[in-house]
C-alpha cells in the first residue's frame, strides 16, 4: 500500500462542497490555485465532479437543510476520500453555534478527517494542512 | 509472425509506446500551459501519478446507467486508439501499409467519438447527455473538413490511398506542406485536430465550468483513468498523422532523429498555443466556423491540388 499511497499523495484531486457558507472561505480556496500560491505544482487539481475527487473540502455550517445534501455528496464520492473542513464555521459553529437550525454534531453527518480553523483561514494555513495530509499518506 | 504482430500492437508503435509518450507529452502540455499563466507547473511524472492513482480508486457504477455500455465504452475507445496508433506507427517507423489504410484511420477516429457519445449517454445524467449531444454536433461539424484535409495529399501523390505510398511520393518530390494547397490543408488540419481532441477553443463537449466534464462526469476510478489515457494518446496519434500526410514522415538516421523530434514538437507546441490563447466558443459558432470557413478553405486546397499547385 505504500507505493499506492505515494501516488495518491502526489495527485490529490479536490472537490469543493459549500454547505451554506458566507463565501469567504470559498474565495480563499480559489486563491490557492492562483500563480502566487499555485498548488497545482503539487499535483492538486480542483475538479468539477465529486466522482473524480480524492479530497472533499467542506465550508460553512451544517444546518438541517444542507446536512442531508452534504451526506449525499459524501456517499457519491469514490473511496478512499478524505474530508477536510475549512473555516471556523464547520470546526466549531462560529457565531452560529446557538442557532435553532444547526445540526448538533457535524461528525455524525460525515466523518471529518481534518479541520482548518480561521475565519477565513489564510491560504498558507491551507497549504500547511495539505502538506500534513501528504505527510500522513507517506507514513 | 503472430508474435511480431502482437509486439507491434502491444509494445512498440502501439499500446505501451503511445501510452507512455502520450502521458509525457501531456505533461509538456500542462507545463507550457502553466508557463502561459506564470505558474510553475506539475512535475514530469504527474500524469503517471494521476493514472495509477485512478486505477486504485473505487469504481462506482451508476444506478441509472446502462451497465454494459457504461463499462465497455472507455475500454473500446482505448482499443480503437491503440489500433490507430499501430497503423500510423507502422507506416511512420517501418514504412509498411495496406491498401486503404487511410480510410481505416478515418473510420477509427470517428469511432472514438462514437464511443464518447455512447459512454456519455449511457450514464443517465443530464450533464453527460448534454455533453454527448455536443460531441455529436462537433463530430458533424469537423468531419467534412477532416476528410477534405486527407484528400489533398491523396491528390498530390497521384491518387494513392496508402500511407507508405504518400511517404514515398514525399521522399521523391518534397513534403506536401511545401506547396500552397498543402499549407492550406495543414492549417485546416490543425484546427480539425483541435476539435477532434476537444481541446480549447473546441472543448465544448466537456466544458468544465459549464457541464462539469460532460460525458466523463459520472466516471470514476479505473474507467476514468482509461478516458484520461485515451485523451493523452491522441496527443501522439494526431501529430504523427499530420507528420505523415504533410511533412514527409521521419528519417531516423543521424541528424534525422533531431528533425523528427522537432517536427513532432512543432505541431504539439502550435496546438498548445492555440489551446491557451482562445476562449471556449459556443456549439453553433463551432458549426458555423467549420461549415462556412474551414470546409470551403479545405475544398479550395483540394481544387488547387487537382490543378497541380
Amino acid at each position: 500500500m505504500g507505493w499506492y499511497n505515494k501516488r495518491l499523495s502526489k495527485s490529490l484531486w479536490v472537490f469543493h462542497a459549500s454547505g451554506s457558507p458566507c463565501n469567504n472561505c470559498d474565495i480563499e480556496i480559489l486563491d490557492l490555485l492562483t500563480p502566487r500560491y499555485d498548488v497545482k505544482r503539487l499535483g492538486i487539481k480542483l475538479v468539477g465532479s465529486v466522482r473524480h475527487a480524492d479530497v472533499l473540502l467542506v465550508t460553512g455550517i451544517f444546518n438541517q437543510k444542507i446536512a442531508p445534501r452534504i451526506k449525499r455528496i459524501y456517499e457519491q464520492a469514490p473511496k478512499p476520500i478524505f474530508v477536510v473542513a475549512v473555516g471556523t464555521c464547520v470546526s466549531s459553529g462560529c457565531c452560529f453555534k446557538d442557532s435553532y437550525n444547526i445540526t448538533e454534531k457535524r461528525e455524525e453527518v460525515i466523518p471529518i478527517d481534518m479541520y482548518i480553523p480561521g475565519c477565513p483561514p489564510k491560504p498558507e494555513s491551507m497549504i500547511e494542512a495539505v502538506a500534513k495530509l501528504i505527510g500522513v499518506l507517506n507514513g | 509472425m503472430i508474435a511480431w504482430i502482437l509486439f507491434h500492437l502491444f509494445v512498440f508503435p502501439g499500446m505501451l509506446f503511445t501510452g507512455v509518450l502520450g502521458l509525457l507529452v501531456g505533461w509538456l502540455d500542462r507545463k507550457v500551459s502553466a508557463w502561459f499563466q506564470f505558474r510553475v507547473g506539475p512535475p514530469i511524472l504527474q500524469n503517471f501519478n494521476d493514472f495509477f492513482k485512478l486505477l486504485g480508486k473505487e469504481t462506482i457504477i451508476v444506478k441509472n446507467a446502462v451497465k454494459p455500455v457504461f463499462i465497455v465504452a472507455p475500454l473500446a475507445g482505448f482499443a480503437v486508439l491503440t489500433l490507430i496508433a499501430t497503423i500510423i506507427g507502422l507506416a511512420l517507423f517501418y514504412n509498411e501499409g495496406f491498401a486503404g489504410d487511410m480510410f481505416v484511420v478515418m473510420y477509427l477516429t470517428m469511432t472514438f467519438s462514437v464511443m464518447v457519445i455512447l459512454g456519455g449517454s449511457s450514464t443517465g445524467n443530464v450533464y453527460s447527455s448534454i455533453g454527448a449531444g455536443r460531441e455529436m454536433k462537433l463530430l458533424l461539424a469537423d468531419e467534412l473538413a477532416f476528410i477534405l484535409v486527407f484528400l489533398v495529399p491523396i491528390v498530390k501523390s497521384g491518387y494513392h490511398i496508402q500511407f507508405d505510398q504518400i511517404l514515398q511520393y514525399q521522399q521523391l518530390n518534397g513534403a506536401v506542406i511545401g506547396s500552397p494547397s498543402g499549407i492550406i490543408a495543414f492549417i485546416v488540419g490543425i484546427l480539425c485536430i483541435q476539435a477532434k481532441m476537444t481541446l480549447p477553443p473546441f472543448h465544448i463537449p466537456e466544458a468544465e465550468t459549464e457541464i462539469v466534464e460532460g460525458p466523463f462526469m459520472e466516471y470514476s476510478g479505473p474507467l476514468l483513468a482509461f478516458w484520461k489515457l485515451d485523451h493523452y494518446m491522441m496527443y501522439v496519434i494526431f501529430p504523427f498523422l499530420l507528420v505523415i500526410l504533410f511533412m514527409g514522415g521521419f528519417n531516423l538516421t543521424g541528424i534525422g532523429i533531431l528533425w523528427a523530434v522537432l517536427k513532432y514538437l512543432a505541431i504539439v507546441v502550435v496546438m498548445i498555443i492555440i489551446k491557451n490563447t482562445n476562449p471556449r466558443i459556443r456549439i453553433d459558432t463551432a458549426l458555423n466556423f467549420f461549415w462556412k470557413y474551414a470546409s470551403p478553405l479545405a475544398f479550395i486546397g483540394v481544387i488547387l491540388a487537382v490543378l497541380g499547385v
